[in-house]
């Protein structure tokens, strides 16, 4: 299968500040793709640097094998974007914005109006079609920004931050709405700074920070890869040294002191049994143990606190 | 590398202008200006009527006296069109671009299979619809009531004479509307772009005609003796003059509606040499009149949208 959307040293420069630092992307056809970091670390930039918004400084972008730059026409009318915090004309009804950009896209008539109307119902706004915006609530906006993907008939879709500002319930209704376009083979890029929300919908997610790409590939992947193990224990015991008498054990990839008798141990399997053999084997008494998955947040967090400090290091250094 | 764009710059530039004036036209704002646009023309129309009517001298551009009689104390229409075209023109443009950018409309927009050039052409074109539209109602409107009114059609070189005068304030409003275009892509706040247009409105229709004289005068000497001086500062002082489009557009009106003008500058008594006094110019002489009035407004609209359209494609569609 070959790539649908390739960054090749994708570089953005404004004055001084770098906001995007050679960024390589390679997403394939059908796949939710994540980009993933803090705001301001370069997401956006990215992303308009993909639709042809803006000018790269270095590098080159390929969507569809096509050059956003050269034929932004061409590239524009097979994505579909949803930007951040998307704006509508509010003195106009949904049906009206969206029979707006369908003619900007190019569709007339009665296939337009038969397109806007499934787009609508799509995202279930149907019954408010004919309401002006302006009373429309952010999770509305944010399904008809939707609505207006699904009506381009993109291949590719381009949401920033789709779920920003939502509450949990809209969160979730969006979500399922954009598993279900990738469903039926919609390509769809999205990025966020809530990590844990994006694991749930993205194959494979890239953390960005500061206009770099730290780590690209599946979750469970970068998991294990930056985390050590895809398994979190918590392990509270008394009269036994703890990262002593785990030391060589199987699966056990890090022990590290949590508070006054209490250990986290990463692993990548279930340890419980082996861990609490142990422990009783060595004459301590295991009072609680609880366990869970690791989630993306804390590969973020423990990722970009490893480079930090690694450049703080590097900094004492050359001082 | 040659960095050919594919496609048409045109694309979807009907679609935008069509909508920039069905927006206007269904808008508060252009409703309200031009309510008073239309109270004020008909009070100085009613009023010059009064004015004919008593006065029993004959006139063979009666029908064009209607447009420049004044009556103590109203102006005469054309010197409120003067005055109010500028008005309108930047209710339509000073929050084209902005406007926009603050609704976060733009990169929605303009992820649409559209250049950007088509945008702001069509923001511009929308707005030109709008005044033709506009301007052609109050003509016919002016016209009718001075048939009703006077008992007295308009012979055929007053209705050319009343197209030409129509055409001459067309493109003083596309001048304005031009400036309000560059002050909304230049400035992000509508409010600030609205003050920028508003002031210098206010320089160009009130202040200019005092300032001109004041600055010719720092660059030229009148010498009481030298008549040579003196005709060197009127021509400074008109040409200082002539920036302002207010002053164009009132040699303008004056030569097309009041056909005895023979020139706008000083006239020399050789010059007068078997000349008939108060004897009208044919029609192709006041039209070659003008022609240097209209040329140059023409030129100051484009050098304008230029410099709007520079700015715009120079911008981040980031919001």
């Amino acid at each position: 299968m070959s790539p649908v959307i390739e960054t090749n040293g994708l570089v953005k420069r404004y004055g001084r500040f770098t906001a995007v630092d050679h960024v390589n992307l390679s997403v394939e056809k059908g796949e939710v793709f994540g980009l993933l970091g803090p705001n301001g670390s370069g997401k956006t930039t990215t992303i308009l640097l993909l639709l042809g918004l803006t000018e790269p400084t270095e590098g080159e972008v390929r969507v569809n094998g096509l050059d956003p730059l050269r034929q932004p026409l061409a590239v524009k009318s097979r994505v579909g974007y949803l930007p951040d915090q998307v704006g509508f004309y509010d003195a106009m009804t949904a049906r009206e914005n969206l029979a707006y950009t369908a003619r900007l896209a190019g569709l007339r008539g009665t296939d337009a109006a038969g397109r806007i109307i499934t787009a609508l119902s799509r995202v279930r706004l149907a019954d408010v079609a004919d309401k002006r915006v302006g009373t429309f609530s952010r999770g509305m906006r944010q399904r008809l920004g939707l609505a207006e993907v699904i009506l381009k008939n993109a291949d590719i879709a381009i949401l920033d931050e789709p779920t920003g500002g939502l509450d949990p319930q809209a969160t979730q209704e969006l979500l399922e709405l954009i598993g279900s376009l990738a469903h039926e083979g919609m390509t769809i890029v999205l990025s966020s700074h809530l990590l844990s929300m994006v694991q749930a919908v993205c194959h494979r997610v890239a953390l960005f920070n500061r206009g770099r790409i730290g780590l690209t590939g599946r979750v469970s992947d970068l998991t294990s890869a930056v985390l050590g193990g895809a398994y979190e224990v918590e392990v509270e015991a008394s009269g036994a040294d703890v990262p002593a008498v785990l030391g060589g054990a199987e699966h056990v990839t890090g022990i590290a002191v949590a508070g006054p008798g209490l250990w986290r141990v990463d692993a990548d399997a279930d340890v419980r049994p082996q861990i609490a053999r142990r422990i009783v084997e060595a004459g301590g008494a295991l009072k609680n143990m609880s366990i869970r998955r690791t989630t993306l947040d804390e590969v973020y967090v423990r990722y970009f606190q490893e480079t930090k400090n690694q450049q703080e290091k590097k900094d004492a250094e050359a001082a | 590398m040659p960095r050919q764009r594919e496609g048409s710059p045109f694309t979807g530039l009907s679609t935008i202008a069509l909508k920039e004036a069905a927006d206007h036209m269904t808008s508060a704002r252009i409703h309200l200006v031009l309510l008073l646009i239309l109270l004020t023309a008909i009070g100085a129309v009613y009023a010059a009527i009064g004015q004919i009517k008593a006065t029993v001298s004959e006139d063979q551009f009666l029908f064009l006296s209607l447009l420049t009689t004044a009556r103590d104390p109203l102006p005469s229409f054309v010197a409120f069109l003067g005055f109010l075209l500028p008005l309108v023109s930047i209710a339509l443009g000073f929050d084209g671009i902005n406007g926009e950018y603050n609704r976060r409309t733009l990169s929605r927009v303009l992820a649409q299979p559209i250049y950007r050039d088509a945008f702001l052409t069509g923001k511009f074109l929308g707005g030109l619809l709008v005044i033709a539209i506009c301007l052609l109602a109050l003509w016919l409107l002016v016209t009718g009531m001075g048939i009703l009114l006077l008992g007295l059609p308009p012979g055929g070189e007053e209705v050319i004479r009343g197209l030409a005068f129509l055409l001459a304030s067309f493109v003083y409003a596309g001048v304005w509307l031009a400036v309000s275009l560059v002050f909304s892509t230049l400035f992000r706040s509508p409010a600030t772009s609205a003050l920028a247009a508003l002031a210098l409105w206010l320089i160009f229709t009130i202040f200019w005609s005092m300032l001109a004289p004041l600055i010719a005068s720092a660059f030229v000497q009148i010498d009481p003796y030298d008549p040579v001086s003196q005709l060197n500062f009127i021509e400074l002082q008109r040409g200082i003059a002539r920036i302002s489009p207010q002053t164009l557009y009132d040699e303008m009106t004056l030569g097309l509606l009041n056909p005895t003008t023979r020139a706008f500058g000083p006239v020399f008594t050789s010059q007068l040499k078997n000349a008939l006094m108060g004897s009208p110019l044919p029609l192709s002489e006041s039209l070659r009149l003008v022609w240097p009035q209209l040329a140059g407004m023409i030129a100051a609209v484009v050098l304008l949208f230029t410099v709007a359209y520079v700015s715009f494609q120079r911008q981040e569609i980031r919001a």
